[in-house]
C-alpha cells in the first residue's frame, strides 16, 4: 500500500506547527522522520494513523491492503499504550475482538506473540514486563492486524540503550517487507531503519531535506556498512544542528 | 577529619500494615469498656457494658426481631444503593467521554452534591407516597453523587494514549467504552462505591428514623423513646458490623477486579 499526504499543515490554536508538506510512502519502503524537538513530527505521524485532523490537506491511501488485514495502518506507542488489566495475550488480541472468530483470534494471536517471542508471557500483565518486553507486546498488537502501513513514534525512545538495540534489530526483522513510517529524534537509529530519511525543518515542520540509504536493510549490521551510516548521520546532524539548538530556546508550541 | 559513619536518613513515610493492630485494638476498646461499666464507674442506664449489648442482640435473634430489622434494613440499603451506584456509574461515564454531558452535568452534579439528602426526605414523602420508595430514593441520591463523580473523576485518569491506541485501531465507541474507559474507570469507581457505602448507612437511619415500623434505624430510635440504651447500642453496633461487612466485600472485590494494580 503507498500512503500519500498532499499540502499537509496542521496549527495549534492558531500557531503552526506543521507543514504545509507533501509525502510519498511507497509500497514496501522504510521511511524515517527526524527533525528538531517541536517541529511535528509526532503530529504529522497522528494525522498519517488518523488520529489527528490536519488544520489543511489531505491523507489517502492507493492500492490494496495485505489480505487478512484488519486496518490499513497500525500504530506503535512510543509508551506502549498497553492496557494494564489485561494480559499480553488480551492486549494483543485487543484489535481483533469482535471483528474475527474466536478461534481466528486466538491462532492470530499465538503467531503473532511466537514472532515476537512473547509466547512465554502470553498470561503475564505490562507491569510484571520489562520496558523492551512492553513494547514487544506493542509491536506484536500492531502486526496481528496484518496493517498495509505501519507507524511507529519513537518506538525505542522509552528504553535502555542495550534493550533499544535489540529491539531494534528484532523490529527491522519482523517487518521485512512491511510498508513503514518510523518517527525518531536519534538519528543513527535513523538511518539504521530506513531506505529513506525525511529532515523536518524548525516549526512549522517542512521537509527540508531528503536523504536515501544507499546500503541494503539486511547489510546495516556488517562492518563495512558502519562508514557509510556514520557519514548518513553526519550529514543530517550538520543539516539539523542550528534548527535543534534554536528549538532549545524556543520551547514546546 | 575525623570518621563518621553515614546516617541512614530514608526513614519513615511509609505506612504499612501492622497484621492484627485493629483486631487487639477493638479487643481493648471492649475490654476497657465493660471493665469500667462492671467497676459501677457509669450507670448501666447511661451506658450498658458489651456483654449486656450482646446478650441483648442474642435475645433479639433468638425471637426473630433481629432477622425482621435486618431483613428491613438491608432490603432498603441494597435496592437503594444499587439504583444509586448504577445511575452515579452512568451519569460519571457519560461526563467523563461526552463534552455536552460534561458541560450540562458536571456543575448540576457539584451543586447538588452537597445538598443533604435527608433534607429531600419529606419532599420525597410528598411524591412518592409513604412507603419504601422514598426511602430507596433518598438511599439512591446519596449514593448517586459521590459515585457520579468519583467515575467522571475515574474516567478522567485514564492516559489519553490508551483511547488513542483503542482508536487507532479503528475500535468503534461503543467497544472502547466496554473495552478501555469502564475498566479504566474501575478505581474511581471504586473509591466512589466506598464513600458512597458510607453515606448510604447514615441515609438508611436516617430514613428508618423517620418513617419505618421495621429496619435498624427505627430499632435505634424505638429504644431511644424507651430509655433502652442496651437496645439502642445494639442497634449501632449491628450498623459498625453492616459497615465493617460492607467494606470487607467491596475490599474483596476489589482486590479481585483490580488485580492488575
Amino acid at each position: 500500500m503507498r500512503l500519500r499526504a498532499r499540502n499537509l499543515a496542521h496549527a495549534y490554536d492558531g500557531l503552526a506547527a506543521l507543514g504545509p508538506l507533501d509525502l510519498v510512502v511507497e509500497a514496501g519502503e522504510r521511511l524515517a522522520i527526524v527533525g528538531p524537538s517541536g517541529c511535528g513530527k509526532s503530529t504529522l505521524l497522528a494525522i498519517l494513523g488518523g488520529l489527528l485532523r490536519p488544520s489543511g490537506g489531505r491523507v489517502w491511501f492507493e492500492g490494496e491492503a495485505p489480505s487478512g488485514s484488519i486496518v490499513p495502518v497500525a500504530y506503535v506507542f512510543q509508551d506502549f499504550a498497553l492496557l494494564p488489566w489485561r494480559t499480553v495475550a488480551g492486549n494483543v488480541a485487543l484489535p481483533l475482538e469482535g471483528r474475527l472468530p474466536r478461534t481466528e483470534i486466538r491462532a492470530r494471536v499465538g503467531a503473532a506473540l511466537a514472532r515476537t517471542g512473547l509466547s512465554d508471557f502470553a498470561g503475564r500483565f505490562p507491569r510484571e514486563l520489562s520496558g523492551g518486553m512492553r513494547q514487544r507486546v506493542g509491536i506484536a498488537r500492531a502486526l496481528v492486524v496484518e496493517p498495509g502501513v505501519l507507524l511507529l513514534d519513537e518506538p525505542l525512545s522509552a528504553l535502555d540503550a542495550q534493550t533499544r538495540e535489540l529491539l531494534l534489530e528484532d523490529i527491522l526483522g519482523l517487518t521485512e517487507g512491511a510498508t513503514l513510517v518510523w518517527v525518531t529524534h536519534n538519528l543513527e537509529e535513523a538511518v539504521r531503519v530506513a531506505d529513506r530519511v525525511i529532515l523536518l525543518s524548525a516549526r512549522p515542520g517542512r521537509i527540508r531535506a531528503e536523504i536515501a540509504v544507499p546500503v541494503p536493510a539486511r547489510e546495516r549490521n556488517r562492518p563495512e556498512a558502519v562508514p557509510v551510516l556514520a557519514r548518513l548521520r553526519g550529514e543530517l546532524w550538520a543539516l539539523l544542528r542550528e534548527d535543534a539548538r534554536r528549538a532549545q530556546t524556543e520551547g514546546p508550541p | 577529619m575525623s570518621a563518621r559513619e553515614v546516617r541512614l536518613r530514608a526513614r519513615g513515610f511509609a505506612p504499612r500494615r501492622l497484621p492484627g493492630a485493629g483486631a487487639v485494638t477493638a479487643v481493648c476498646v471492649f475490654a476497657a469498656w465493660e471493665a469500667v461499666c462492671r467497676a459501677g464507674l457509669v450507670s448501666p442506664f447511661a451506658l450498658p457494658a458489651p456483654s449486656r449489648v450482646l446478650a441483648v442482640l442474642a435475645e433479639m435473634a433468638l425471637s426473630g426481631e433481629l432477622l425482621a430489622h435486618l431483613r428491613a434494613s438491608l432490603g432498603r440499603l441494597a435496592g437503594g444503593w444499587a439504583i444509586g451506584m448504577l445511575c452515579g456509574v452512568l451519569a460519571g461515564l457519560a461526563i467523563g467521554v461526552s463534552s455536552l454531558a460534561r458541560s450540562v452535568g458536571l456543575p448540576l452534579v457539584s451543586a447538588l452534591f452537597p445538598v443533604p439528602k435527608i433534607a429531600l426526605l419529606p419532599l420525597l414523602i410528598l411524591w412518592l407516597g409513604i412507603g419504601e420508595a422514598p426511602k430507596l430514593a433518598t438511599i439512591a441520591l446519596g449514593t448517586f453523587f459521590p459515585v457520579a463523580l468519583s467515575t467522571a473523576s475515574g474516567v478522567d485518569q485514564i492516559p489519553r494514549s490508551l483511547i488513542r491506541m483503542a482508536q487507532s485501531f479503528d475500535l468503534p465507541n461503543r467497544a472502547i467504552v466496554l473495552k478501555v474507559i469502564l475498566p479504566g474507570a474501575l478505581p474511581g469507581i471504586f473509591a466512589g462505591a466506598r464513600i458512597s457505602s458510607s453515606i448510604a448507612l447514615v441515609l438508611l437511619t436516617a430514613a428508618e428514623m423517620i418513617g419505618a415500623e421495621y429496619g435498624i434505624g427505627a430499632l435505634v430510635l424505638q429504644a431511644g423513646h424507651l430509655m433502652r440504651a442496651d437496645r439502642l447500642l445494639a442497634g449501632v453496633v449491628l450498623l459498625s458490623v453492616l459497615g465493617v461487612a460492607i467494606g470487607a466485600g467491596l475490599g474483596a472485590l476489589e482486590r479481585r477486579l483490580l488485580a492488575w494494580r
